[in-house]
């Protein structure tokens, strides 16, 4: 048997020890250093929209009661909008990525089959040039015509949809799987009316929240003539953002006195609070992840500086019979990178188990074996930078002390 | 003999000071994190109506057609208008309580240019003494005003002090929208967390309800609707926002308080014949499919705590394992290397007993230290908390209880930690180290 592994079973209990801290180090590391990931690609993921260069606000009325409707001014503050130094075009919507409040419906795949609904999608509506307004991209078909664009409230009754839609890449492939969803047909009632023919696909626009149900961005687009009690949307040189948010109360309270802003927002900032939650969670697991990593570096200071001091007598035969100072140095290193290895398999094992409980319990994606791998890597070179310290001092154990007694 | 044992392990921890130090440390990052979580935890699962939180019931019932929405064998959260009055003056039920949520513009005397919208909870008599609601003047309307929609009001504190500088508003009159409304109770500061009454209105809100109106007076204000609405097979929302028109839409809630087993068992079967009787009647199609939960079901039903919470807690927990498993690696080390000390305690005659006492006195001392620097991090922790802009970080506060149950996790985890490295250094044969002393 190889020299370092018959020393190690001279300190079982205190290999164990570190192996084990080595394995529950693993275990948690790598599924925080998953979960980071997993954060990190959520806050990534494109809107689909220019987050730079919108502003957005909604208004209500002051609702005095016996049913006054509001928002009826709406052609008046667009036009208000429009006439702002620095907005490029006005829109009106029923909602934005990531704004809140949102819509969602069930739709069929065939007329008047029930059984063929697809439940949950999400829909958007906007007035004309919504699309150019949001800057959504088109990735194939075209954007709406002028004379789509159609009265409609889906709230109302007696009031006839639109007869065309965009939807995007994920409701495209859950409608038609790995067919051109371009011309083809899909229904907003259950008994063959209010049929939806798709003119356009866009390949990214996230839902107004995002959720179990209703997913990440799986929805369509409706054109309106206009969207009351919906949100304005202004595009607006970025520059121009902070003016235009700032001023914008007051242009819309000079139409109407009689009401409320309840948001007005510059878009940017909308999209980061959507994500403090993923944010917060991110530094948690961060700091977390870091102390950890470095309590179980000092571990393993403490115990190799442990066996050093031991050792120091067997050190000093082993430099007066021959061992380099190199020698003394990669044994300690080889010793550490057995405990560590040991640690990491039966850490890796525990990491697939954590993660299978945790997708389980929390509905968490399935772990990709690539982040056992960095987990691996990342405790090797921490082992690694834990020993040096106390194997150099192994190494300049001097070859006399073999000839002291103590 | 604990004073002498405690002068040893002060002597001993001095002498290493670095390593004394690191094993603090990881114990009071451990418990701090640890701490920061389960306080969090135990605030946010906390019973919110302490002691009537068993014998408060929410039924439900399902009005939906057979081809709507079959993704959920569960019935909607929320009454139909028909239903939620059915249940109301239905005999069974020691006292009921039926509400919406919403919100109404306040005229303050300042005119209307001043106005603003509060949060607005229509509801009957009962919900005061139901829910225990605390009042500084006045007291809750009668079932006499349900009944004649008369126009009073019951309004919060804050609002009081807004519109008339004082809690003592009763009597004064309260201008919403078109209509003036009468004052007759104002209540103290009450807000239980979770909001589980409502939890339409997020479920710890940090904006609750600044004024109560008696059902049928506050719906017909016909306000838009601002509660969370479920309509299935064709339902709309009528043209006028009184919603005691939609007849497929799910969106009063109804309370019940239920006092025995038996008055439970007995509404559970009320339901049920309900649900049959509707069905018989062509208003409802499918068999009978009622729940019926208490507060707590309710609260777990609705997965109130967010999974977030869960999770950082699980990774505190594992933090404080791994801490725990240094701590054991440590004093293995400590104790292990005092082999020559402790042998020549043995050889003066201390039992292994006391050498084993000795040792965990020391470790406990360890533990100690670690608890309070762990609570100033935890104190920390919890100060981050509140720091963020989530509904339930004013809830992060520490009690008395979780006080002491953080220095006792300390101690207990680290004595824990030391049994088995003291355990080892007992068995020492002392003759052998002395020998090669």
């Amino acid at each position: 048997m190889h020299p370092i592994i018959s020393a190690l079973k001279h300190h079982k209990t205190t290999v164990v020890l570190v192996a084990l801290e080595i394995a529950l180090t693993c275990a948690i590391v790598t599924n925080a250093l998953f979960l980071i990931g997993d954060r990190v690609a959520a806050i990534r993921a494109p809107t689909g929209v220019s987050d730079n260069e919108l502003v957005w606000a909604q208004t209500s009325g002051l609702d005095l009661g016996q049913g006054g409707k509001a928002g009826d001014d709406t052609a008046a503050d667009m036009a208000a909008l429009q006439g702002m130094p620095g907005v490029e075009s006005v829109v009106t919507t029923s909602g934005l990525p990531l704004s809140g409040d949102m819509f969602s419906r069930s739709v069929y795949r065939r007329s008047g089959d029930k059984g063929s609904s697809l439940d949950n999608v999400v829909e958007y509506m906007g007035s004309p040039g919504m699309l150019r307004t949001l800057g959504i991209k088109v990735s194939e078909g075209r954007d709406f015509l002028p004379k789509e664009h159609v009265d409609y409230d889906p709230f109302k009754k007696g009031q006839l949809p639109p007869t065309v839609a965009i939807i995007t890449r994920t409701l495209a492939e859950e409608l038609w799987p790995g067919q051109d969803p371009l011309g083809k047909t899909f229904w907003q009632d259950s008994n063959g009316k209010d049929a939806l023919q798709v003119v356009g696909v866009v390949d990214h626009l996230l839902n107004p929240q995002i959720n179990n149900a209703q997913g990440i961005d799986r929805s369509f687009i409706l054109p309106v003539a206009m969207v009351r009690g919906g949100l304005y949307v202004l595009r607006v040189k970025p520059g121009a953002r902070g003016a235009v948010k700032r001023d914008l109360p007051e242009v819309l309270t000079r139409i109407d006195p009689l009401r409320m802003v309840t948001e007005d927002h510059i878009y940017s900032d909308t999209v980061s609070d959507f994500y403090h939650g993923d944010r917060a969670m991110i530094w948690v697991l961060v700091v977390v992840t870091s102390c950890l990593l470095a309590l179980t570096a000092l571990g393993v200071v403490g115990l190799s500086s442990f066996w050093v001091q031991q050792r120091t007598r067997q050190i000093g035969i082993r430099r007066a019979i021959g061992a380099t100072r190199r020698d003394i140095l990669r044994y300690f290193q080889f010793e550490n990178l057995l405990i560590v290895t040991a640690g990491i398999v039966i850490g890796s094992l525990g990491a697939v188990g954590l993660n299978l409980w945790l997708m389980q319990r929390y509905e968490l994606a399935h772990m990709p074996l690539a982040w056992l791998a960095t987990g691996a890597v990342v405790l090797w070179l921490l082992g690694q930078l834990a020993v040096l310290g106390p194997a150099l001092r192994a190494a300049r154990v001097p070859p006399v002390v073999a000839t002291r007694s103590v | 003999m604990l004073g002498y044992y405690l002068d040893l392990a002060w002597r001993s921890l001095k002498r290493n000071r670095v390593l004394t130090a690191l094993m603090v440390l990881a114990i009071a990052l451990g418990i701090g994190a640890s701490m920061t979580m389960i306080t969090v935890l135990h605030v946010m699962t906390a019973d919110p109506i302490p002691g009537r939180s068993g014998q408060l019931f929410y039924p439900q019932v399902d009005p939906r057609p057979m081809d709507s929405d079959n993704t959920t064998p569960d019935p909607p959260d929320q009454l139909t208008w028909i239903d939620a009055m059915n249940l109301l003056h239905a005999s069974e039920g020691v006292h009921k309580v039926a509400m919406s949520g919403g919100r109404v513009t306040v005229i303050p005397p300042q005119g209307a240019s001043h106005a603003f919208f509060v949060p607005l909870r229509s509801t009957t008599a009962d919900f005061f003494p139901m829910f225990d609601v605390p009042f500084v003047d006045g007291s809750g309307w009668t079932a006499r005003d349900d009944e004649q929609r008369s126009r009073v009001a019951v309004i919060a504190r804050d609002l009081a002090d807004k519109l008339y500088g004082t809690p003592h508003a009763v009597g004064r009159m309260l201008q919403l929208g078109k209509y003036a409304f009468r004052v007759v109770g104002v209540i103290d500061q009450w807000n239980p967390s979770p909001h589980f009454y409502d939890l339409g209105m997020g479920n710890y809100t940090n904006q609750p309800e600044q004024v109560y109106l008696p059902l049928h007076a506050g719906l017909d204000l016909k306000l838009s609707t601002y509660n969370s609405i479920t309509c299935w097979g064709g339902g709309y929302f009528p043209d006028d926002n009184d919603m005691r028109k939609a007849t497929a839409c799910g969106w009063m809630t109804l309370w019940v308080e239920l006092d025995t087993p038996a008055q439970v068992a007995a509404y559970r079967e009320f339901l049920v014949n309900y649900s049959e009787q509707q069905k018989a009647l062509g208003r409802f199609a499918r068999s009978p499919n009622t729940r019926l939960r208490d507060v707590m079901a309710w609260l777990d039903y609705n997965h109130v705590l967010p999974g977030s919470v869960q999770l950082q807690t699980l990774l505190a927990l594992g933090f404080l394992l791994v801490c725990l498993v240094n701590t054991v690696a440590m004093l293995l080390v400590k104790f292990l290397r005092r082999g020559g000390e402790l042998s020549v305690r043995r050889a003066m005659g201390a039992s292994k007993r006391a050498v084993f006492a000795q040792l965990l006195v020391e470790a406990s001392l360890v533990g100690a230290a670690g608890g309070v620097a762990g609570l100033l991090l935890a104190a920390l922790g919890l100060w981050i908390v509140r720091q963020q802009p989530v509904e339930y970080a004013a809830l992060a506060h520490m009690d008395g209880a979780m006080l002491g149950a953080t220095i006792a996790l300390a101690v207990c985890a680290t004595l824990l930690a030391a049994l088995f490295p003291a355990w080892r250094a007992c068995r020492i044969v002392p003759a052998r180290l002395l020998k090669t002393q």
